[in-house]
């Protein structure tokens, strides 16, 4: 039963894989309108190096971002658990931050930052992208500890530090995790977005690659790319999880 | 005279929306007073106790309390312990937020566990403990500020009856050696009974005393107390004294 649903996806991918290519030389369909996967398996490893430079470009940035999304929602997250008044004063804001999609800001933020370094304008633009998932996950994380702890706290006379630190943090902590693990994929999403708006010279991500080929119209190298990404996204979210998993295991001491 | 650790005078508290949950109502408790509070749910059992610990203010009337915050411990329903920290962690909370070194904390904090039988189970986190085990770590982290008055919130509640009877029988035993003042709130009259020098019935809310039973008996209980002929009197005469109560609620609610 569990070889079955490991194979099942494999399975499933071979037999779309298999249909697409019978399909493409049955209906003679043309290179640059849908090329076969054999075709996009030989420009993945032709391409092989520069995908890998590329990707590791966007990989990059993307952490950048989050690492900073994570530095700037934590602290913001932290000081608005501690006054009533300052999160009623933020979270308008932080919610129009969110909801506003990133393509919009993105030439503004290109033009702020990133005329003469796209790199920077790929990263601000991530960071804003990944803010929202941990500054909201912390915020909820940091209210929600038990509240007859909460009460316990009260009654040992437990200074606001104190109660910070030793209840409320570690009470957040599953809600942190999960909030990163959503913001990471949120960044390599923003990085590829605000790169295809920054228009990616000088950044020379994965967006970059797809855009340069499809000027070209080299489809394959196109898909070749977009399987790249694939790739790597579905790596970073695997280690995510993997870590959601160890942080939680450790925390519920089981 | 004993020393009186705590005393409400005619306490009235009113919440918001719900109107007058408590009072008037009256409790002195003396040093190495055991008292039951018996009430269906709703009475303001716990509002009473909340006035005790100090962690509320009445509405009307006066609270007075000789014991200070560092020697008032509450015990609630579920255990309350922090699931990132081990039983010793749990245990030295309160003496470690109240400026105690680190480790002579952990030492005391190890001491109270194995007074309450969890000597083998210092390290373990609360995943890992039986409910039964999970509320004597409780029961530890209450007792290890060697408070003067403790407070019980329906501790035994949630555990069956095996478990809750050799935790009453533990919990006198611990009471024997420094004599704190027990306010032990319960639905179980028989638990009350077992407990409780004397047994208050409380009226659904507002919570009144509906009148107070004196146990007369050696505590700790001799075996076979259950048994006797003064604990079968006492609880018909709680029992009754309860369904009198809940009918006059219910009659004037008509």
């Amino acid at each position: 039963m569990k070889g079955l649903s490991f194979f099942a996806p494999i399975a499933l991918i071979g037999a779309i894989l298999v249909f697409w290519q019978l399909a493409c030389q049955w209906l003679h369909t043309p290179e640059y309108l849908l090329p076969t996967p054999i075709a996009i398996g030989m420009a993945l490893l032709r391409n092989a190096p520069l995908l890998a430079l590329s990707a590791w470009r966007t990989l990059a940035m993307a952490l950048e971002a989050l690492l900073a999304a994570s530095f700037f929602a934590s602290l913001l997250a932290v000081l608005v658990s501690l006054s009533r008044v300052l999160e009623r004063a933020i979270r308008p804001l932080a919610v129009a931050l969110q909801v506003t999609p990133v393509v919009a800001i993105a030439p503004l933020v290109v033009i702020w930052a990133g005329v003469d370094h796209p790199g920077r304008a790929v990263v601000v633009l991530a960071a804003i992208v990944a803010f929202f998932p941990i500054f909201s996950g912390t915020v909820r994380g940091l209210t929600s500890a038990d509240p007859d702890l909460e009460r316990l706290f009260d009654l040992y006379g437990a200074r606001p530090v104190q109660r910070l630190l030793r209840l409320r943090l570690p009470s957040a902590l599953p809600f942190i995790v999960e909030g990163h693990k959503v913001a990471s994929g949120l960044a390599i999403i923003g990085a590829v977005v605000a790169e295809f708006v920054a228009g990616g010279v000088g950044a020379e991500g994965l967006a970059w690659r797809i855009l340069e080929a499809g000027n070209h119209l080299r489809i394959a190298e196109m898909f070749a790319a977009v399987v790249a990404l694939a790739l790597m996204a579905s790596v970073v979210h695997l280690i995510f999880q993997v870590l959601e998993k160890r942080a939680l295991a450790w925390w519920r001491g089981r | 005279m004993k020393d009186v650790v705590a005393a409400l005078s005619a306490v009235e508290v009113d919440y918001p929306g719900r109107g007058k949950v408590l009072g008037p109502f009256d409790l002195t408790l003396a040093a190495g007073d055991i008292v039951g509070l018996v009430g269906p749910s709703g009475c303001g059992k716990s509002t009473a106790l909340r006035l005790l610990a100090g962690l509320e203010e009445p509405t009307r009337g006066a609270v007075r309390r000789t014991a200070g915050r560092g020697e008032t411990s509450v015990v609630f329903q579920s255990p309350t312990l922090a699931p990132w920290l081990s039983a010793t962690a749990n245990v030295a909370l309160p003496l470690e937020l109240s400026g105690m070194a680190r480790a002579e904390a952990r030492l005391r904090a190890g001491g109270a566990l194995a007074r309450v039988g969890l000597a083998d189970a210092v390290e373990a986190r609360p995943a890992q403990l039986s409910g039964g085990m999970a509320m004597r770590a409780s029961l530890a982290r209450a007792l290890v500020t060697g408070p003067r008055l403790l407070l019980m919130d329906e501790p035994f509640a949630a555990l069956d009856e095996i478990t809750r009877r050799s935790l009453a029988d533990d919990l006198l035993a611990i009471w024997n050696e420094a004599r704190p003042a027990i306010v032990f709130v319960t639905h179980n009259v028989e638990e009350a009974i077992y407990v409780a020098g004397r047994v208050i019935v409380m009226t659904p809310g507002p919570g009144r005393s509906a009148g107070e039973t004196v146990i007369d008996a050696p505590t700790p209980r001799p075996p076979g107390f259950r048994t006797t002929e003064l604990f079968r009197t006492a609880a018909e005469a709680i029992s009754n004294r309860l369904a009198d109560a809940t009918r006059t609620a219910t009659g004037g609610a008509r």
